[in-house]
């Protein structure tokens, strides 16, 4: 990579948007990338859409505002396309990722005329044939790093489950699955 | 050898706590500044640090353990944000007056009137007469930075005064971002033993703190405070040569970002200065001469200093995070112009207010500030004293 990204999360507290775009800052600068990652905050409830940032370089960051013209969008929960201007700010030579059951043909039309790229993938599917359970967060980082094409594939691959031995020293059996789920992912992402 | 890391403000400035290793910490949580009471009391149970850990029932009980931990000879600290700093208003006083050195993490945010959790510095404002060190930083870098600087010059026996380490809630609180750190050793040699020469503990010389002080003294002591803040001046630039001999930065009372040559100028603290500077580049790169005063160091205020810097700046624009309500001005407006009064400087000064409450403060507005420096500079447009930036109207 050899420019800045900006990337913003929509979800739903809960859902894991803001773990999910702490981990992608992590495992950048764990390939030797300038991260930041940050939630937008306001009172913590639990299902209220919230919204999530990257930025992604190859030198220091220095800006500290909110991210309104973002190259990338990661929506984690489709009934926010209904409520929220995902698409807002968008640059069309970037794409956006939805986590969605429903076809692509289904969903463009609920972007406002968005001119980019669209991408959509299963996570809840994804989750439940790997996890068992639903997490949505870690099929939809897999699926931001395929399609802003962060870093290779067999580099987020290695540089995740290092991550996930860390963080799941505890667990390891939950180890494989999720490493399954950014398998998978990366397949399921259309 | 540093180590390169990630990780959010409340975590670096945890991290250089724990390295410290400082022999107690009283706390009562408070949105944003929790993590770092959290993190701390999390290191000390996993036996990472020994620090006397007191949790207390509220923030005027943590500024007072505080003090009293400090007054006993120990090497004391606190964290709060917000009404939390509000709380301990009067103990803020009484730490200053009995010139102990005691570190206040400060994670500053609004306080409440509407309620909000998001950053400005009106906290840390309010408490500008407090008779404590502030310093403030742009990010986690800075808040780390700061932090294992701050006890070296609150302990230094030319100043003896407590401290308030600031950064900007959620922005650099919360945000993970790269850091540098400094091994573990390295901290504790550059910061050293706490050796007071009075404490109270001390039964070979004994001493009372706080005592009543009626006017013939009262007067005095505010004196000697005052003589205090005007030596932590060399002191804070001595420790900050030291620092850079041990870590590379190198940090002053401010940073002039392409100031020397510069027309217009935002002055400005914490997160929003890394903005603001985005934004000169850009104009730079459209032939604008623009500049940032980013001021890390309030108290003691280096109001000659400031003047000295602009002095080449033709329109700056003081960017104040809290409002003071006297209408005439913000905190940093104030003192700045009156500054440049009494060094008769050229430079003028318009002071704006910016990001009250939260309030989003982007490279965009930075660069509208600018322009509008330009076009009064260029005659095409009136001063405005004191406008809100991105207020909705």
């Amino acid at each position: 990579m050899d420019k800045s990204i900006e990337i913003r999360w929509h979800g739903r507290g809960g859902q894991g948007a803001k773990t999910a775009a702490l981990l992608l800052a992590d495992v950048a600068f764990n390939t030797g990338m300038y991260v930041q990652g940050f939630p937008e905050y306001g009172p913590e409830r639990m299902g209220a859409p919230i919204t999530a940032y990257n930025r992604i370089g190859d030198k220091p960051i220095r800006v500290h505002s909110n991210i309104y013209n973002p190259d990338y969008v990661v929506v984690v929960d489709e009934t926010l396309l209904h409520s929220v201007d995902v698409t807002k700010g968008l640059s069309k030579d970037g794409a956006i990722v939805i986590n969605t059951t429903q076809d692509k043909k289904e969903i463009i039309p609920l972007l406002k005329g968005y001119e980019g790229r669209v991408y959509t993938i299963d996570a809840h599917k994804v989750s439940m044939e790997t996890l068992g359970k639903y997490f949505p967060n870690s099929p939809m980082l897999a699926a931001i790093v395929k399609v802003a094409d962060i870093m290779d594939k067999d580099v987020f691959l290695s540089e995740m489950e290092a991550s996930y031995k860390h963080k799941f020293a505890k667990k390891p059996e939950v180890i494989e699955g999720n490493m399954n789920a950014l398998k998978m992912a990366f397949e399921e992402v259309k | 050898m540093s180590i390169r890391e990630r990780m959010s403000g409340n975590e670096a400035v945890s991290y250089a706590i724990k390295q410290i290793n400082p022999d107690v910490m009283a706390a009562f949580p408070i949105t944003p500044s929790t993590e770092i009471p959290q993190m701390v009391s999390t290191f000390i149970a996993n036996g990472e640090m020994d620090t006397e850990f007191i949790p207390v029932e509220s923030e005027h009980s943590s500024m007072s353990a505080a003090l009293g931990a400090s007054a006993a000879g120990a090497r004391a600290l606190t964290a709060t944000s917000s009404c939390g700093l509000a709380y301990m208003w009067e103990i803020l006083y009484v730490a200053a007056s009995d010139r102990l050195p005691i570190v206040l993490a400060l994670v500053n945010r609004a306080l409440t009137g509407p309620i909000n959790i998001n950053c400005d510095h009106s906290d840390s404002m309010g408490a500008r007469d407090s008779g404590w060190i502030q310093i403030y930083a742009e990010n986690n870098q800075e808040a780390y930075d700061n932090f294992i600087q701050s006890f070296r010059i609150a302990e230094h026996p030319d100043v003896s005064l407590p401290f308030m380490a600031c950064q900007d809630g959620f922005i650099t609180s919360h945000a993970v971002e790269n850091i540098e750190l400094l091994e573990t050793e390295v901290v504790k040699n550059f910061v050293g033993e706490y050796n007071p020469e009075n404490y109270l503990l001390n039964s070979q010389m004994p001493m009372a703190v706080g005592p009543y002080a009626n006017s013939p003294f009262y007067m005095e002591t505010k004196y000697n405070q005052r003589m205090a803040m005007k030596n932590a001046k060399k002191v804070i630039l001595d420790v900050a040569k030291e620092f850079e001999a041990i870590s590379g930065r190198s940090y002053g009372f401010f940073e002039e970002y392409k100031t020397s040559d510069a027309d217009v100028a935002i002055v400005i603290i914490g997160s929003a200065a890394g903005t603001s500077k985005e934004a000169v580049d850009k104009l730079r790169e459209n032939g604008i001469k623009a500049g940032v005063l980013k001021i890390r160091v309030f108290r003691p205020f280096p109001g000659k200093e400031i003047a000295e810097a602009l002095k080449n700046v033709k329109y700056a624009a003081i960017l104040d995070r809290a409002e003071s309500f006297s209408a005439y001005g913000g905190p940093l407006g104030s003192e700045i112009k009156s500054a440049l009064y009494d060094a008769k400087s050229n430079c003028t000064a318009i002071n704006y207010f910016y990001g009250i409450g939260g309030r989003d403060y982007t490279v965009e507005a930075a660069e509208g500030v600018f322009e509008e420096l330009i076009d009064i500079m260029n005659g095409n447009k009136e001063i405005e004293q004191f406008k809100y930036i991105g207020l909705r109207q």
